[in-house]
């Protein structure tokens, strides 16, 4: 036994992990103005541009890169048709919560954005629309007074303006910080929705990862007509609360878009590529029907 | 906190460790005492009956209502039954029946609501969790009948709202509402459940501080050392308050009605621009 120790190991050990692994380990897919970025997913180093070509999807597995509110109203409106509402509305601490203002400011600084949703009107392949788009990069896309009360004003103006809704849902729930103000958004941009119903106006939402909690809860699952992006976080509990509460691990495509599809709660899984000509035609066909 | 031993101003935690004691009253304590010849009605039509979720019609004081609670057990067995008044999907689903089904025989509703929050499991994501709160928060908030909530205990995020979007919102001297359970809070926040009682103080969740905030309308005083000293004098007040709110908000129109009702949760949150 003692001989072994000192034996030439005839293997060597071979990473079933791509070896470029490490190569890039500075260049996380958060840092902006990197060259490369490397896939959440399959790990493969993406040029940034290509990247940006692709939609911001992995050009080898597919994998959707999270976009931030101002790409996607890029992505999703036609050029310079954009009007954008409330868009100087903040948050205030209602309950004096500690280090709130601050956490707020630094995103602020960071994203360019005043909260965690934009919210405006404008043109989907020449149709008229009023758009929510929230963002996960400012605090979780979490829905504090300002998300709920944008999202609210967004629909009373396109009861107004007659116009359909879409909302790009993006959200880790609640603004915990912000407490029961914003549980009552849940009720607050539900019955607006409900308004909206009532006024025989659309409302599609587009599910986008992540949506949980309180989201999910509310205006998300409301949709007259529900898209996903694929691969998508779906859900109401938190993973890890789940696994607490039962005592065992989930299976891994558990909460996945593609696991609500098939339990009956979204219509359709749509790739990026093709997402701003399925809502066009989803909205053209809406249309057709107001002028019977 | 031993039972009957209280300090003057109790804080939010103190409040939390009352209405979680087990001789807290639970809804059908209430129902039993309010109202006369409850009915209880089961299921929701699409998959089964939760147990976690009690409904049903009565009479209050002669006029016709329906009823629906949060139902938590008081041992072991009734928990195991009542899932600790943690509802799954089914559970709002059979209370949007009975609501849709007091809409059409113009029924004011009357819901008492005491749980932690929806039950989480893989049961609860499979049907929709999500989408079953959803539907209630929207369907209640034009509901065209009278709707009264109380919360009498816990009243405990998404879970506690989707019985919660009405006229009138009530809560018990004791009981609080919150986003999420203090546990959870602190979870989230700080990574740290045990930091449940430093959350539950800061969180703002006990009835007067949310009746200062307009987020609810009224608050029930409950007998000296919480409910559970004298449940027939409670439920006696809760009677006298509901009788005259129902017969008020029953002279109002329908429209009137949802209007206002559109317009509370419309108004709150906090900002500036």
């Amino acid at each position: 036994m003692i001989n072994n120790i000192f034996k030439k190991n005839k293997y060597i050990t071979v990473s079933k992990e791509p070896i470029k692994k490490d190569v890039n380990v500075e260049n996380k897919p958060s840092i902006p103005g990197g060259m490369w970025v490397k896939c959440e997913k399959c790990g493969q180093i993406i040029y940034n541009e290509d990247l940006d070509k692709n939609f911001k999807v992995c050009p080898y597995c597919g994998y959707h890169f999270r976009m931030n509110a101002r790409e996607r109203v890029e992505f999703i409106i036609d050029e310079d048709t954009f009007i954008e509402f409330d868009e100087n509305m903040q948050s205030v601490n209602p309950l004096d919560f500690e280090g709130y203002e601050g956490k707020i400011q630094n995103l602020m600084d960071k994203t360019g954005l005043k909260e965690a949703v934009v919210t405006g009107r404008g043109k989907i392949h020449g149709s008229d629309t009023v758009i929510c788009v929230m963002d996960s990069f400012f605090m979780m896309g979490s829905m504090g007074s300002v998300v709920g009360e944008k999202i609210a004003r967004a629909v009373e103006k396109a009861i107004e303006y007659k116009l359909p809704v879409i909302i790009f849902t993006t959200s880790g729930g609640a603004r915990m910080q912000e407490g029961m103000f914003s549980l009552m958004q849940m009720a607050k941009t539900s019955a607006a929705i409900g308004k909206l119903g009532e006024a025989g106006l659309l409302y599609i939402t587009v599910l986008t990862d992540p949506t949980t909690g309180g989201v999910t809860a509310s205006f998300a699952s409301l949709g007259d007509i529900i898209l996903s992006e694929p691969g998508v976080l779906v859900g109401f509990a938190g993973r890890r609360v789940i696994e607490q509460t039962i005592k065992q691990k989930l299976p891994e495509d558990f909460q996945s878009a593609e696991f609500l599809i098939e339990h009956g709660f979204i219509d359709k899984i749509v790739h990026r590529r093709e997402l701003k000509s399925t809502i066009k035609n989803i909205l053209v066909i809406h249309r057709t029907a107001d002028r019977r | 906190m031993a039972v009957g031993e209280f300090k003057a101003k109790k804080s939010a935690w103190d409040r939390l460790t009352l209405v979680r004691m087990i001789e807290r009253p639970t809804a059908l304590d209430y129902i039993n005492r309010i109202f006369d010849s409850f009915i209880e009605f089961h299921g929701d039509r699409y998959y089964r009956d939760d147990a976690a979720i009690v409904g049903g019609i009565a009479l209050l004081d002669g006029i016709p209502v329906t009823v629906i609670a949060h139902q938590k057990g008081r041992n072991i067995n009734e928990n195991i039954k009542r899932n600790f008044g943690m509802p799954e999907p089914d559970g709002y689903r059979k209370a949007l029946r009975l609501m849709k089904q007091a809409e059409k025989f113009h029924r004011p509703v009357i819901l008492l609501v005491d749980t932690k929050g929806a039950h989480c499991d893989m049961e609860a994501e499979e049907r929709g969790q999500g989408e079953a709160i959803a539907r209630n928060l929207l369907e209640m908030s034009k509901l065209k009948t009278p709707s009264v909530s109380i919360v009498i205990g816990e009243g405990g995020s998404g879970g506690a709202l989707a019985l919660a979007v009405s006229d009138q919102v009530w809560m018990l001297e004791n009981a609080i509402y919150s986003v999420l359970s203090p546990e959870g809070f602190a979870g989230i926040l700080w990574k740290d459940g045990s930091r449940a009682k430093e959350a539950a103080n800061i969180m703002r969740i006990t009835a007067k501080e949310l009746k200062d905030f307009g987020i609810i309308d009224k608050v029930i005083k409950e007998p000296y050392g919480g409910a559970h000293k004298n449940v027939d004098k409670l439920a006696g007040d809760i009677k006298k308050n509901l009788i005259s709110t129902v017969i008020k908000l029953s002279s109002m129109t329908i429209d009137e009605l949802v209007e206002n009702r559109y317009n509370k949760f419309r108004n709150m949150g906090k900002y500036i621009e």
